[in-house]
């Protein structure tokens, strides 16, 4: 009993640690958060540009649809490293100290965390030069928070596979879109009904479908990523 | 001659099941008319794909578990059956949908799940070919295999309740529901998806021999 409880401890360390070093490396490394900062404010300004919006010209589903394809790609681009910065060598010195389990769910949680900051980050500067057509902003938060942290760990897993293989920047495209695409229809309905101002409870069926697939996935992500460390 | 008694079943279900199909009486509903009979060539492609990729799944599982390298290979050409099947079922409901809905692709939640299941399991074969260790391929795409499974079942199961879709049976459709599934249906029917899913297995099972032998030869050379 007790030895269980130890173990358990030293586990909560292990994550707790993990996630730190995470932060540290995202500390002495700026420029790459930077970059995907000015990713997200160019695209934005590129549609912006694009679409010569001035005033409320834009309909709202074109609305809807480009923030979401923004979002997605934003979260690609910005996760796709997670497993590629650090060098082989290091990597094997996790493999020999860390338990594979707390890895990725370290990778997870903080992934989830660096999606949550870009997507509200993204939907503030999104909203301030599109215009701002949601009416239930509450449903579209919700939504927005359980996009980001399915979209992060979805994608944590995907790139854990494409690190391995070859040419990791199409494969990571290739293989996270059609996971991702159940999540992003389920996400797009719900934030199309926040912008009609529908009422939360109306899309209480999605919110739950979304909260079930983000727990299915990070539970299959736990359980798989053991195999995948191995190699 | 003695294992060959589910091919001969086989053969004589589909048989029976081509005939049948195109000769028996239907009943006569509105919109779907004659197209009805596409229910014994359209709907068990789904069923084949469903057993197929699922059974795909189940020897990713058992790879990562045994690390035996057959598993592997029983995986991938299960996964190739399922494509197989997914593709037929798409071509064959998109006959269909010009004639009872007017368009080839009228992006129904159905159809569009369908494809998107079709590009998990070309991005699994896409993965496969990039990567270059046996071994490795073996692990990474059976992970992948896996992974992508939770949301195919997404795709085909639970998204297409949440939207209405054009499909008989859904948001108000004539169906072949419980009650519209008249007897003379069903009897063509089910021996037609039990025919088609063990033609799958054949299929899959002939591919297997050949990927095994193409890898003895490559050893002993």
């Amino acid at each position: 009993m007790n030895k269980e409880k130890n173990n358990k401890i030293r586990y909560l360390k292990q994550l707790n640690t993990l996630i730190k070093k995470e932060l540290t490396l995202e500390w002495r490394q700026k420029f790459a958060i930077n970059g995907i900062l000015l990713y997200l404010a160019s695209t934005i300004f590129i549609c912006y540009m694009s679409f010569r919006l001035k005033g409320n010209l834009i309909n709202p589903i074109t609305w809807n649809a480009l923030f979401w394809i923004i979002i997605v790609f934003t979260a690609i681009n910005s996760i796709s490293k997670s497993f590629n910065q650090e060098r082989e060598g290091r990597q094997l010195y996790y493999y020999l100290i860390a338990n594979p389990q707390a890895i990725i769910l370290s990778k997870i949680i903080y992934n989830s965390g660096l999606m949550l900051l870009l997507s509200l980050i993204g939907y503030w500067v999104y909203g301030l030069i599109m215009n701002n057509p949601v009416e239930n902003h509450w449903l579209f938060l919700i939504n927005l928070c359980l996009a980001s942290t399915g979209f992060a760990s979805t994608l944590t897993l995907i790139s854990a596979i494409a690190s391995k293989a070859n040419n990791s920047g199409a494969l990571m495209a290739v293989l996270s879109f059609p996971v991702m695409l159940p999540m992003l229809l389920i996400v797009i309905k719900i934030s199309k009904n926040a912008m009609d101002g529908l009422s939360t409870s109306t899309s209480m069926d999605e919110i739950l479908t979304l909260v079930a697939i983000n727990m299915i996935v990070v539970t299959v992500s736990y359980l798989l990523f053991p195999y995948l460390w191995r190699s | 001659m003695k294992k060959a008694w589910w091919k001969i079943l086989t053969a004589a279900l589909l048989l029976y099941t081509v005939i049948g199909g195109l000769i028996f009486d239907v009943p006569r509903l509105n919109i779907l008319n004659e197209t009805i009979r596409a229910l014994h060539f359209h709907v068990p492609m789904w069923f084949g794909m469903i057993i197929m990729l699922l059974t795909s799944v189940i020897y990713s599982i058992k790879y990562l578990k045994s690390g035996d390298y057959n598993h592997d290979i029983k995986s991938v050409e299960f996964a190739n059956t399922g494509i197989v099947f997914g593709l037929l079922g798409i071509v064959t409901g998109m006959v269909w949908a010009q004639f009872t809905w007017g368009e080839w692709w009228s992006g129904d939640p159905k159809q569009n799940a369908a494809a998107i299941g079709m590009l998990i399991y070309m991005a699994f074969m896409v993965l496969r070919g990039s990567l270059e260790d046996e071994q490795q391929r073996a692990r990474i795409s059976a992970v992948y295999n896996i992974f992508a499974f939770p949301s195919l079942v997404v795709l085909l199961f639970i998204l297409p309740r949440l939207t209405d879709s054009l499909h008989p049976g859904n948001g108000g459709n004539p169906g072949f529901n419980a009650y519209d599934l008249d007897s003379n249906l069903r009897l063509v029917f089910y021996p037609a998806v039990i025919g088609w899913a063990l033609l799958g297995l054949w299929l899959t099972t002939l591919k297997i021999r050949y990927r095994k032998l193409q890898e003895k030869l490559f050893i002993d050379s």
